[in-house]
């Protein structure tokens, strides 16, 4: 009883000790709460995967009253701003000094070639950025069926199949309601991992560790308060990413709340598990954030399913991300915020979470015991 | 002046010998980049390679089963499972087992083969709307080849407009022919800026920064002797990259190394500018590391590797106008896939240049009034 009295109150000291170190460095704090802002602020106005208005040098050389119209299709569409010139070397050299993003070319023998039903219509993208390419012929297809449309009359454009698509979870096609969930884990791993990795280093770099294993503190008891502040620090985190969530980008939350803390707080507890393990093992400060960061943000950013969807990767590198606790985190938090409670998603990805967090921090105590004998 | 140039190479000397001594931060220097090149490579796309479906087919006619037959012979589209009900929707796509679910309705085939235009209903897994998008892009594409088959197939006019399309300087709109070339610009900007920040740093916070400032070293020689070492393991990563662009991914290189050894140059004195800045405020490793990385988050995120500049918002678009990775990127794309020369070049090599001088300069001026 005395003795339990005696470890709790060493804990609370010890943590008292790390939660004053947070509050005293400018940049703990700079990470807890500027990080998490700049994040969503960055992701929420910076990043848009939706293109905005492409440029495009178009070169009649048919002029007639058709490829008039065709031009005028372009003019009118919201995702063109057209520039008229008079020959296709002009169109070139625009869109090779990036004047234009791309070229459309009606050939002279278009209305001709129409009538007999085989007219051709050219477009030429600047590849280097492929996904805006693609995009560009894709948007095209809208001005040409327009014009197709009113050149045959009604029901004339509209192919034997019609597709009609309905996007579940995200009717309005809006990049926030996958970005918001996925910053989430992005802000945690960066406070749970990164930030612990680097302060526990620092005590092995200076050597104040060592002056701390002379004191009755046991090894489980140091690395709970370190664990404690920091895991306060990540929880701050989750709270501001779920105000902006909810009151920035008005992203709907489907599943219960306690789900997704109880998600968030899994994660929270995997990534303070791999800063405070990579620590323990490096025990350099450099070497540790380096670490920190290569195996665990830059995989929850490109890995994860956050920026770039799993299913786009070859299967080997899929098979990675299974060994990654961000992918799924970022599976948990999409699925609760946009689909709600679906059982066979969230425990047994919560499961997984759960059992990398008792591990790890299960690894941590153990080697942190081996360096005390 | 001799004497400087002679304690600025000494300096070099010790700067490579701190970081290259332990075999461990040799291993952190250079295996990342690799690593993460050969990842990124591999998954930092938005293409789709396969589309996993689910189908009710209500109509079990000979069009229904062509048309499901187009798409389940074009490679990418996945038929996962053949529904009965119209309640099993829901549970493929929650369970993400479908990306997208295909309905075909009773009366499919007489609308077609009455030439009236017969809806197919699709709900797709917004979860990821960008992903979801390009998947019903996928269906749009295959959709408008079948109904030019089915047509000239039953006598009806065929599409009045063929589009032909040529891509330039990437025929195949790979992804990775754009993705790669800009990660020679990321990591080396991210390795060299967090390694100059630290080395400092870690002087200050050992105290072997003292001792340097009582040997003849003057402030600009020590700076010198920061930056150029940190320089030549970044211009090291970039040719790592470079190398592992060629010869794994084989990106056909069309440009001219001198070029782009010039502006990777220019870049990188911006980069060591930088960390050098950063080490100048930071009072120890862990604020050097933490500063660092809030300058090249966002210097990242907005330089065009992941979402294009243009539909950035206006005030975001001219604050970027200070990031030197945004015409690194720009430059290293154009002359590794356009062969760009100095001509197109100067918006990118005349901002780098302005960049580098000044945050040099600037480093320079914040560390004389720290050390006096």
């Amino acid at each position: 009883m005395k003795d339990m009295a005696a470890k709790l109150r060493r804990i609370r000291a010890l943590t008292l000790k790390e939660t004053r170190q947070i509050l005293r460095d400018p940049s703990s704090i700079a990470i807890g709460v500027v990080f998490p802002l700049m994040m969503i602020l960055l992701f929420g106005y910076g990043l848009s995967l939706d293109i905005s208005r492409l440029s495009v040098a178009v070169v009649d050389e048919d002029i007639s009253s058709d490829s008039t119209a065709l031009v005028g299709a372009f003019q009118l569409s919201h995702y063109f701003a057209v520039t008229q010139v008079h020959s296709m070397a002009e169109a070139v050299a625009l869109v090779r000094a990036r004047k234009v993003d791309g070229a459309l070319l009606i050939p002279s023998d278009f209305t001709r070639r129409w009538h007999v039903g085989d007219a051709q219509l050219q477009i030429l993208v600047n590849g280097t950025d492929p996904n805006q390419a693609r995009i560009m012929l894709g948007y095209a297809q809208g001005p040409v069926a327009e014009w197709s449309a009113s050149r045959a009359g009604p029901g004339g454009s509209a192919g034997p199949v019609v597709v009609v698509d309905r996007m579940w979870f995200n009717e309005g096609n809006d990049s926030h309601y996958f970005l918001v969930p996925g910053l989430i884990v992005l802000v945690m791993t960066i406070i749970g991992a990164f930030l612990t990795a680097m302060v526990v280093a620092r005590e092995w770099e200076r050597g104040t560790l060592e002056a701390l294993f002379v004191t009755p503190m046991r090894a489980g008891e140091f690395l709970f308060s370190k664990f404690l502040p920091y895991f306060g620090l990540g929880m701050i985190g989750f709270v501001l990413c779920l105000l902006a969530g909810k009151f920035l980008f008005h992203v709907p939350l489907r599943g219960p709340f306690f789900l997704l803390c109880l998600a968030s707080m899994t994660y929270l507890m995997v990534a303070l598990g791999i800063g405070l393990f990579v620590s323990t093992v490096v025990k350099s400060q450099f070497l540790a954030s380096q670490l920190a960061m290569t195996l665990t943000f830059l995989p929850a950013m490109m890995l994860s399913g956050f920026l770039y969807d799993l299913r786009s990767m070859p299967a080997f590198i899929r098979g990675i991300t299974y060994a990654l606790p961000a992918r799924y985190a970022v599976t948990l938090m999409q699925t609760l915020y946009l689909a709600g409670d679906v059982r066979s998603v969230v425990w047994p990805n919560i499961g997984v979470l759960a059992a990398m967090a008792a591990a790890l921090l299960l690894a941590t105590r153990l080697a942190t015991r081996k360096q005390l004998s | 002046m001799r004497s400087s140039l002679l304690r600025i190479l000494a300096l070099i000397r010790k700067e490579f010998l701190a970081v290259l001594k332990d075999p461990r931060s040799r291993f952190i220097i250079f295996l990342p980049p690799i690593l993460q090149c050969l990842l990124f490579g591999y998954a930092a796309s938005f293409d789709l390679n396969s589309v996993a479906y689910a189908v009710l087919d209500r109509d079990h006619s000979r069009a229904s089963a062509a048309f499901l037959a187009r798409l389940d012979g074009s490679g990418i589209f996945l038929r996962k499972a053949d529904l009965s009900r119209n309640g099993d929707i829901a549970a493929w796509i929650d369970s993400s087992r479908a990306l997208l679910v295909i309905q075909i309705d009773r009366d499919f085939e007489r609308r077609l083969l009455a030439g009236e235009p017969a809806p197919i209903q699709v709900v797709a897994d917004g979860r990821n709307s960008n992903t979801a998008g390009t998947a019903l892009g996928y269906l749009g594409t295959l959709v408008d080849s079948f109904n030019a088959d089915w047509r000239s197939l039953h006598g009806q006019p065929g599409p009045p407009i063929r589009i032909v399309t040529r891509s330039w300087y990437n025929p195949n709109l790979d992804s990775r022919w754009s993705m790669i070339p800009s990660l020679i610009g990321t990591l080396t900007m991210m390795g060299t800026l967090m390694l100059t920040a630290l080395s400092v740093a870690r002087e200050r916070e050992q105290g072997t920064f003292d001792q340097l400032l009582v040997t003849p070293f003057r402030p600009f020689e020590i700076m010198a002797g920061k930056a150029l070492p940190n320089m030549v393991i970044g211009l090291t990563q970039s040719t790592t990259i470079l190398l592992i662009a060629q010869f794994w991914f084989h990106i056909p290189f069309k440009g001219s190394f001198a070029i782009l050894y010039a502006g990777l140059g220019l870049f990188l004195l911006a980069a060591v500018g930088l960390g050098l800045f950063v080490s100048s405020i930071a009072k120890t490793m862990q604020q050097a590391m933490l500063y660092a990385f809030l300058l090249v988050m966002p210097f990242a995120l907005l330089s065009g590797l992941a979402t294009p500049i243009s539909s950035m918002p206006a005030f975001l678009q001219s604050a970027m106008v200070i990031n030197p990775l945004r015409y690194a990127l720009d430059l290293t794309k154009r002359v590794y896939l356009e062969d760009a020369g100095f001509a197109q070049l100067y918006p990118d090599f005349l901002p780098l240049t302005i960049l580098g001088l000044l945050t040099l300069s600037g480093a320079a001026w914040l560390f004389s009034k720290r050390l006096t």
